[in-house]
């Protein structure tokens, strides 16, 4: 019964998102009032009964209701409570179902948020969440129905992936999808202000803090996904360029590149054809990230249910969305206002430089994604494409990007004086290439990989640059060290944020060099009261015994491990068998140090007393987490802007 | 991908399984020898599994092609025979970074062109205005003074 | 010219939505051989105990009769699915099937056999890490190849031979060759 209620409060929500994709796009345009009102009752409304449908889901899952074959297919009833619900979207149905409500959440909060909005700009850009929604919500209920019923119900489902049944997967998903669905609202923004024909920083001053939004999001989700793929799949790697990956990355990326170019728009009135570009392009990859994931045209190691059908649909959802966006913007954008006008050397020149270089990475990334289909279509033979090649060619074009990531927020507006933010830089400069030297004496030269000492000098240099940029907006060295406390308290928190993020990517560089070049591992076969030594750490197997999970059973082994002769820690990596489905999994014991991360695995028994073990020391991978909650963490400040409160910037222009 | 449904939850399964570096029983004694092996290991892609290279896979066609590429090292052969090796069997698709050659020509071109063409339209952006030459920075006098106006001007 | 820059996107997209489209109707999981047209591996596998001491595997035994080259297992499920279509062909007498025993206990094997049925002329046994499989460029099994009178591999199938592959593909290969 709730489950068909589900399914009937879905057909509502549409029949509601086909009134908002209308009406208030007609009103707009005939600029009537009423009309463009109804968009936000109706985005209420939508919101409404999507949420009663994901209720009724969840309430199937949380009871066990195996008469629902999503359900069966995918819970069972020994599952802890936490992955009965993360169970909802850890399915192609249920994924779907959140990536619907999380669309009509946005929708909601640009209703009941924005109010000062420009009444034509906000029924538009509803009007176009809205017909997103409807393509959704087709998509959902004519070939993903969650609520369809199993007769008869059998007596247990068949359970949930183990590798899912983890605490980092189940948030995974979520944040991920709020990321991807979060750039909605900048492409929705976006296409309104075509139709309108206007572009202004007041247009960019909205769709900033929802394109901040969308990015913490996205890059917490991808962070997250990191760190489980790090400590679950039991060997220290944390990032594959798989296709799906790349799915989640192209969006990260192009939306990196819109926050910085929407910052350009409500600074200067410059860049907006391109940040318009940029809006539907950002959208344009999630949408895409959604197709490559359910329709198998590409091969990843990720499973999801793929089926060509929802492939072809969702197909037909990007080229209309996508495709006919891109045509609205060839038809609209050369009639855009031409905007501020800046020097080649000046902040929006350096963000400018930042776009081209992230705009050629997602594109890199596309292409290396996407060749293999590529050149199956046009029988130019089955290639793989894999991390050697992204790793080759992705990288190189990053280097440029963090070298100017150093320079461009010591430059002006509108023109900037390069040599001047070289000679500010100096210190910073020399210090990076020490570092680099110094990376390059203790790796014992060409003993290490080439590459290391010009990661560690890149981080280096953006470290101390990003620093030195702080220092001067708080003039630090330059006046008087008693207002000092003042100018740090007043130093606004979208600047604040710049410091954080920037900061962050360059600790998460350095990391990510050291783990990638230094990294020791020790494999072997290890006996009850053998030690094995890997970077200086000592481990003994002290034990190894059958452990009981809720829903697997454990094969648990202790290490003691000692450093330097000294007691350090004690470690118990597992190694589980989950009943249903049975599937192993390896659960990693790590034991993390400022240094690095201390790594075990225990492994099968090889029935002559002794376990297959593997150890690692994985140095510097705890600087990369932080870096990368760091970055969350500055563009949470940044958010937190006064400026960038949402509904703020019509209250700030009216008492201009 | 016609599979039949628990066919298709069976193989996703089977490829989900947690990845494993080599067994320590396959390992070369020699920590150099093995190393170059992994390195090349990681360039080989497992064939039953979706996009994961030799080294990282638990299949047993991936252990098989473990066990033969560290033979081969051992033998003495360079990386670019045990690749050829490989290649002869299996075809361009095992290769994880595809060979430059005619029909890979876009995928390792298209990055720079790309790159061009996106520097192309940034310096079009600044053409477009009118060729308007960039006024010289300021002078560090120029510059107090203006921060001096801005700073009136904010208070 | 400017005009014609603002329809790039649109163009580029319709290209990556033709080949999108394109890729819905193609399957990333079937790769080609690269051995058709190419004469059969050298290899020299012992028979499978239990059957003939000579009813083992070698190179210069695929020469002068069209023959079926099929890897298999006793583990292998799809294998016992295809069991069928393969005893149903050696019952036709069109070609000779030579079995390659793969990464397998050969005692399995042979009970397998007895119990299923034995289709192949001859079994060469090639345990890990199935370096004769590997030459034959094997990604799983079953897999079967067609190797016309010159030793020369000339068709790969991939997966359990059914009745319908059987009739639609692989007989009609094999009676063109033996023309």
């Amino acid at each position: 019964m709730i489950a068909e209620l589900g399914h009937f409060a879905l057909i509502l929500a549409l029949a509601v998102a086909l009134v908002q994709a209308t009406l208030p796009m007609v009103g707009a345009a005939r600029n009537q009032r009423q009309w463009m009102a109804v968009a936000g009752p109706a985005s209420a409304a939508q919101f409404l009964f999507i949420a009663v449908a994901f209720a009724a889901l969840t309430h199937a899952y949380v009871t066990s209701d195996f008469s629902v074959l999503n359900v069966a297919q995918n819970s069972h009833t020994d599952k802890p409570m936490l992955y009965k619900v993360a169970g909802v979207w850890g399915n192609h149905e249920g994924s779907l179902l959140l990536w619907i409500t999380i669309l009509a959440l946005f929708g909601l909060a640009v209703s009941v948020l924005g109010r000062n909005l420009p009444p034509g700009l906000k029924a538009r850009a509803l009007g176009v969440q809205a017909m997103i929604s409807v393509g959704f919500l087709l998509f959902i209920l004519l070939t993903s129905n969650p609520f369809a019923r199993l007769d008869p119900a059998p007596f247990n489902g068949s359970g949930l992936n183990p590798l899912l049944q983890d605490p980092g997967l189940a948030f995974h998903p979520p944040l991920l999808y709020l990321g991807y669905v979060g750039f909605s609202m900048a492409y929705s923004f976006a296409i309104a202000a075509l139709i309108e024909g206007r572009v202004d920083p007041a247009w960019a001053r909205w769709v900033r803090p929802w394109t901040l939004a969308a990015w913490i999001f996205l890059s917490a989700g991808i962070v997250l996904g990191s760190w489980w793929a790090y400590y679950e799949l039991g060997w220290g790697g944390w990032w594959y360029w798989d296709p799906v990956e790349n799915a989640s990355f192209m969006p990260w990326l192009a939306g990196t590149a819109l926050l910085h170019s929407a910052a350009v728009v409500e600074k200067r009135d410059a860049l907006k054809s391109w940040t318009i570009l940029l809006a539907i392009v950002a959208f344009g990859f999630s949408l895409l990230g959604t197709f490559l994931v359910r329709s198998g045209v590409l091969t990843s190691v990720h499973a999801f249910a793929t089926d060509p059908a929802r492939g072809a649909f969702i197909l037909l959802l990007l080229v209309v969305s996508i495709g006919g966006s891109f045509s609205l913007y060839a038809a609209r954008a050369p009639w855009l206002k031409m905007g501020g006008m800046f020097a080649p050397v000046s902040r929006e020149g350096a963000l400018l430089f930042n776009n081209v270089l992230m705009a050629t990475g997602a594109g890199t990334v596309l292409l290396g994604t996407l060749y293999p289909l590529f050149a199956d279509a046009l029988s130019l033979g089955k290639v793989s494409v894999g991390p050697p090649f992204f790793n080759s060619v992705f990288l190189p074009l990053m280097v440029p990007m963090v070298v100017a990531m150093g320079i461009g927020p010591m430059l002006a507006w509108k023109r900037g004086d390069l040599a001047g933010a070289l000679l500010r830089l100096k210190l910073s400069m020399l210090l990076a290439l020490a570092a680099a030297a110094a990376t390059w004496m203790l790796q014992g030269g060409s003993a290490g990989p080439w590459w290391a000492a010009g990661g560690m000098g890149l981080a280096v240099w953006l470290a101390l640059g990003t620093l030195a940029e702080w220092a001067e907006r708080v003039r630090l060295f330059r006046a008087p060290l008693a207002g000092l406390p003042h100018r740090i308290a007043v130093l606004p928190r979208s600047a604040w944020g710049m410091t954080l993020t920037h900061f962050g990517l360059a600790v998460f560089i350095a990391g990510m060099t050291a783990s990638s070049a230094w990294k020791s591992e020790s494999v072997q076969t290890q006996k009850i009261g053998e030690t094995v030594t890997v970077a200086g750490y000592a481990f003994t197997l002290t034990d190894a015994h059958e452990v009981a999970g809720p829903n697997y059973s454990a094969l648990e082994g202790t290490f003691t491990v000692a450093k330097d002769g000294r007691p350090f820690a004690v470690m118990r990596p597992e190694k589980r068998a989950y009943r249903q489905p049975p599937r192993p999994t390896t659960e990693a014991a790590i034991h993390g140090t400022v240094l690095g991360d201390v790594y075990a695995v225990i492994g099968d028994a090889d029935g002559k007393g002794g376990y297959v073990t593997r150890l690692y020391f994985n140095p510097l991978v705890p600087w990369m987490w932080a870096g990368a909650a760091m970055m969350v963490l500055g563009g949470l400040v940044s958010l937190s802007d006064r400026r960038h409160r949402i509904g703020a910037p019509q209250r700030a222009r009216a008492k201009a | 991908m016609s599979l039949p449904r628990p066919a298709a939850l069976a193989v996703l399964l089977a490829l989900a399984a947690p990845a494993f570096a080599a067994d320590p029983d396959e390992m070369l004694k020699d920590p150099a020898l093995e190393a170059r092996a992994h390195a090349l290991g990681k360039e080989l892609r497992c064939l039953v599994c979706q996009s994961e290279s030799i080294e990282d896979s638990n299949a047993d066609l991936a252990k098989d092609l473990r066990v033969i590429v560290r033979e081969h090292i051992a033998a003495g052969e360079s990386e670019s025979q045990i690749k050829k090796y490989v290649v002869d069997r299996y075809g361009d698709y095992v290769l994880l970074r595809p060979p430059v050659k005619a029909s890979t020509l876009v995928l390792w071109l298209g990055p720079f062109a790309l790159l061009l063409t996106a520097l192309g339209a940034a310096w079009l952006v600044f053409r477009r205005r009118g060729g308007q030459p960039a006024a010289p920075p300021l002078t560090a006098e120029e510059q107090r003074r203006l921060d001096v106006l801005l700073k009136d001007q904010a208070k | 010219m400017r005009r014609s820059l603002y329809l790039l996107p649109v163009a580029l997209f319709l290209v990556l939505a033709g080949f999108l489209l394109g890729g819905l109707f193609l399957n990333p999981r079937d790769i080609p051989s690269v051995l058709i047209d190419r004469p059969v591996p050298e290899m020299n596998l012992p028979a499978l105990a239990g059957r003939p001491a000579d009813s083992g595997l070698a190179s210069a035994d695929l020469k002068g009769r069209v023959s079926l080259v099929n890897i298999f297992g006793s583990w292998c499920i799809s294998c016992a699915d295809e069991h069928p279509t393969l005893m149903r062909i050696k019952a036709q007498g069109v070609v000779p099937i030579h079995g390659i025993d793969w990464r397998d206990d050969p005692a399995k094997a042979l009970a397998w056999l007895q119990r299923n049925g034995d289709p192949y002329d001859r079994v060469g046994v090639d345990p890990a890490p199935g370096r004769t499989s590997i030459d034959f460029g094997v990604t799983g099994a079953p897999e079967s190849f067609i190797v016309d009178k010159a030793g020369v591999i000339r068709y790969k199938h991939v997966g359990p031979i059914t009745p319908k592959v059987w009739e639609a593909t692989l007989l009609p290969i094999i009676v063109e060759l033996n023309k």
